[in-house]
């Protein structure tokens, strides 16, 4: 035995359960993760303790008494669920969404991205161990959107807003004002927000270079939304792939150059900054009109199938729908964004520490209504 | 004023009893030993509310505001709460360990109290030697928090513990170093002969070491931007994860209390003690350390929390080399330049502390990085 070996230390691996509950696994996800010490040596994810068998309920339900279930899914981002759906049901059964119920649909997903990175960003910077200041800040900004959402349907969580064919009811008079005075506010919130942790040498220290996701890797993994594209994976669905109205409206997407936590966090605030500007063009361009087509309550498509994926605020959010001439869908298969971002969890965090598993694992952004559906 | 004038002139210790009383010296021993415990009581039930009412404000919420006027009787109704519930020891637990480690966790800071004067020689007991003592006393409490990590067997607890004490390990070095400079400057070990000193409050004349004493302060005793042995979102809750009821509230207690003492240690060495003008000795005491515990409150929400490796790397890569430079540029001034004048020795540290820093960030980095596995 030489002296090195001799002064090395024998270490031997130990497994520890993060989860399924715990306080930073965003929900009831379990990662088994094999330790050596505080280094991560590999992580085992187990998946389902959420699971509410969603996409068989669709099969009991008429085409739109399923909306509310799609609130269901990413529950920190209803809007964007329900639009998804609709875009589905309406490429199926071939039905032309009037011109106003376009624009507000836009608004509403852009409002609902920023309401999703909000809390991305807050519990985000949580996981790296801020104790609770930004979370608690970003929550401040999201109960703005929140009440304007509050304002068009009633509702604070699960909006069920968009109908087959247009949306539930048209906004307020006072909708338009309120939102115009939110959107500024939120410009400034976002600059000061940047302003006091750009520059924190601890945030800094803990996200640059930290759980890097190559570009390969991302591409081959599926990984969509802001995760792929803080790995500089130009894929933006509202740009490849244009659905509802967005080639109508000026915006860039932000692309990060490492993959890494910091990147993914970068992306996320410029993503903010984008969608406020398409709200804002979006509300100077929206026209009067009715807000819903002429849809009958039971919509009966024609038999056949049909995809439609959005630009969720997570990433890629599909639905593919089957129908055979019912009122029901004969089957519904829903692409979930978290799910498919997760995959690439076990190699970002290998031979990172328990902290940074953490801090990865924020920067995903997951939510676990999603995963398990 | 003038009587604190006269006691500083006169150097005259504060008595309790006529020193010809009979028994004197036990009287003296009961009357401080009841103060004390009642002291650590209160001000602990003090500085939760501080922490809870300023963290609130500075998150964008309220803070307890039920419980009594502002909030005020939160503390008690919490301790009585912790006295009620039912005290869960897990099956697998090293009984004798898990029972004793919160007295022995509680008892050296407790004892930390003994030197440290609320006025003029108003002490338990003015040791020559004090700041010694402080120094030994302070890390046994860490010998507690290892057995509760321990005796807890529970591998979160485990890795809080052994987190613990390598940081208090590594911290202890910059702290004591930290300390020394004060000591050549006061040509004394004995608190109450440093209070006494300082005509001009130390943190002027070492500003470097004042800081390297609060950060290596505040990661000895667990406060954030140093808090992972009990980080909430990666370990839950560290070494007392296993810990219920009013042995829960035993290490909440040392908690505090720790906080306590390192602010009434920074009071005593750097803010002039008990000295001031106008108000009682000991209310300026109390006031000076209530302000040290309010800027470890604004860190805590301040600061994300670094890893463990960036927190053994600032210890021993930053806060050493600094601390030793400083001792050394304080042994050179007393030893060269005994009687300058204050104010040019004020500047010349200043001078140095800036260098100091500015040089010392430009070449070092945090953390090391991923490992291969």
């Amino acid at each position: 035995m030489t002296t090195t070996e001799m002064m090395t230390l024998k270490t031997e691996p130990f497994v520890l359960n993060f989860g399924p509950v715990h306080p930073s696994t965003h929900g009831v996800y379990r990662m088994r993760a094999t330790l050596d010490g505080e280094v991560i040596l590999d992580i085992e994810p187990v998946v389902g303790y959420l699971h509410r068998g969603i996409e068989k309920l669709a099969e009991e339900r008429t085409y739109s008494g399923f909306i509310p279930l799609t609130d269901r899914l990413d529950y920190i981002s209803p809007m964007s669920n329900n639009l998804g759906y609709c875009l589905a049901v309406e490429k199926l059964a071939g039905i032309k969404v009037p011109e106003r119920a376009e624009y507000l649909r836009v608004i509403m997903a852009e409002l609902q991205r920023l309401a999703n990175h909000c809390i991305a960003i807050g519990s985000f910077l949580n996981d790296t161990g801020a104790y609770y200041t930004p979370f608690m800040y970003a929550f401040r900004e999201r109960e703005k959107i929140i009440d304007l959402f509050d304002m068009v349907c009633g509702q604070r969580l699960t909006y069920n807003y968009m109908r087959i064919g247009g949306v539930s009811q048209d906004i307020p008079d006072e909708f338009l004002p309120a939102l115009k005075k939110i959107v500024e506010g939120m410009s400034r919130w976002i600059d000061e927000y940047d302003f006091l942790l750009m520059q924190n040498e601890i945030l800094l220290a803990r996200t640059k270079g930290v759980g890097v996701l190559p570009r390969e890797t991302a591409i081959n993994c599926g990984i969509s939304g802001p995760v792929a594209r803080g790995s500089g994976v130009n894929w933006d669905l509202r740009k490849a792939d244009p659905y509802s109205i967005y080639d109508r409206f000026e915006f860039d997407i932000p692309l990060g150059e490492t993959g890494d936590c910091y990147d993914r966090y970068r992306v996320r605030v410029e993503e903010m900054r984008q969608s406020l500007r398409i709200i804002k063009q979006a509300m100077n361009d929206i026209p009067a009109g009715p807000v819903r087509a002429d849809v009958p309550h039971l919509v009966r498509p024609p038999a056949g199938e049909a995809y439609a994926h959005i630009e969720a605020p997570k990433g890629e959010l599909g639905y593919y729908l089957v129908s055979d001439n019912s009122i029901a869908p004969y089957r519904c298969h829903i692409r979930p964004t978290s799910l498919i971002n997760l995959t690439a969890l076990r190699e970002m965090v290998k031979g990172w520490k328990v902290a940074d598993l953490i801090a990865i694992f924020g920067s995903i952004d997951i939510t676990m209504g999603e995963v398990d559906r | 004023m003038a009587i604190v004038d006269f006691i500083v002139q006169n150097q005259l210790p504060m008595q309790v009893v006529p020193p010809d009383w009979p028994g004197g010296y036990w009287w003296h021993w009961l009357f401080f030993t009841v103060v004390l415990i009642g002291f650590v009581l209160i001000m602990v039930m003090g500085v939760i509310y501080v922490e809870r009412r300023g963290l609130g404000r500075m998150q964008s919420r309220l803070g307890p505001n039920r419980t009594g006027p502002f909030g005020l009787l939160q503390a008690v109704a919490d301790a009585v709460k912790v006295l009620l519930k039912e005290n869960i020891v897990p099956d697998k637990a090293d009984k004798l360990v898990h029972w004793l480690a919160p007295v022995v966790a509680f008892v050296p800071v407790l004892m930390i109290f003994a030197v440290v004067p609320f006025q003029n020689g108003a002490l338990l007991a003015d040791l020559n030697i004090g700041i010694l003592y402080v120094v030994a006393i302070s890390s046994v409490a860490t010998v507690g928090v290892f057995m509760a990590g321990w005796g807890s067997s529970n591998k979160y607890s485990l890795l809080g513990a052994m987190r613990n004490v390598a940081a208090v390990v590594s911290y202890e070095m910059p702290l004591v170093l930290a300390v020394l400079g004060v000591v050549l400057v006061a040509g004394s070990l004995s608190m109450n002969q440093i209070v006494l000193a300082q005509d001009i409050p130390y943190i002027l004349f070492q500003p470097l070491g004042f800081l390297i004493f609060f950060a290596a302060g505040c990661a000895e005793i667990n406060r954030s931007p140093f808090d992972l042995m009990e980080a909430d979102q990666e370990l839950v809750a560290g070494f007392h994860i296993e810990y219920s009821g009013m042995k829960f509230a035993m290490f909440y207690l040392v908690e505090y209390a720790e906080a306590i003492a390192i602010a009434a240690i920074i009071t005593t060495l750097f803010l002039g003690g008990w000295r001031g003008p106008i108000l009682p000795p000991w209310l300026w005491f109390i006031v000076k350390v209530i302000i040290v515990f309010f800027v470890m409150v604004w860190t805590r929400a301040t600061f994300p929390r670094v890893r463990i490796d960036q927190l053994m790397a600032l210890a021993w890569k930053f806060l050493f080399p600094l601390a030793l430079i400083n001792l050394f540029v304080t042994a050179i001034q007393v030893l060269v330049w005994p009687d300058a004048l204050p104010w040019i020795v004020i500047i010349i540290n200043f001078a140095i502390m800036g260098i100091l820093i500015l040089l010392w960030s430009k070449f070092f980095k945090l953390g090391w990085g991923r490992l291969e596995v």
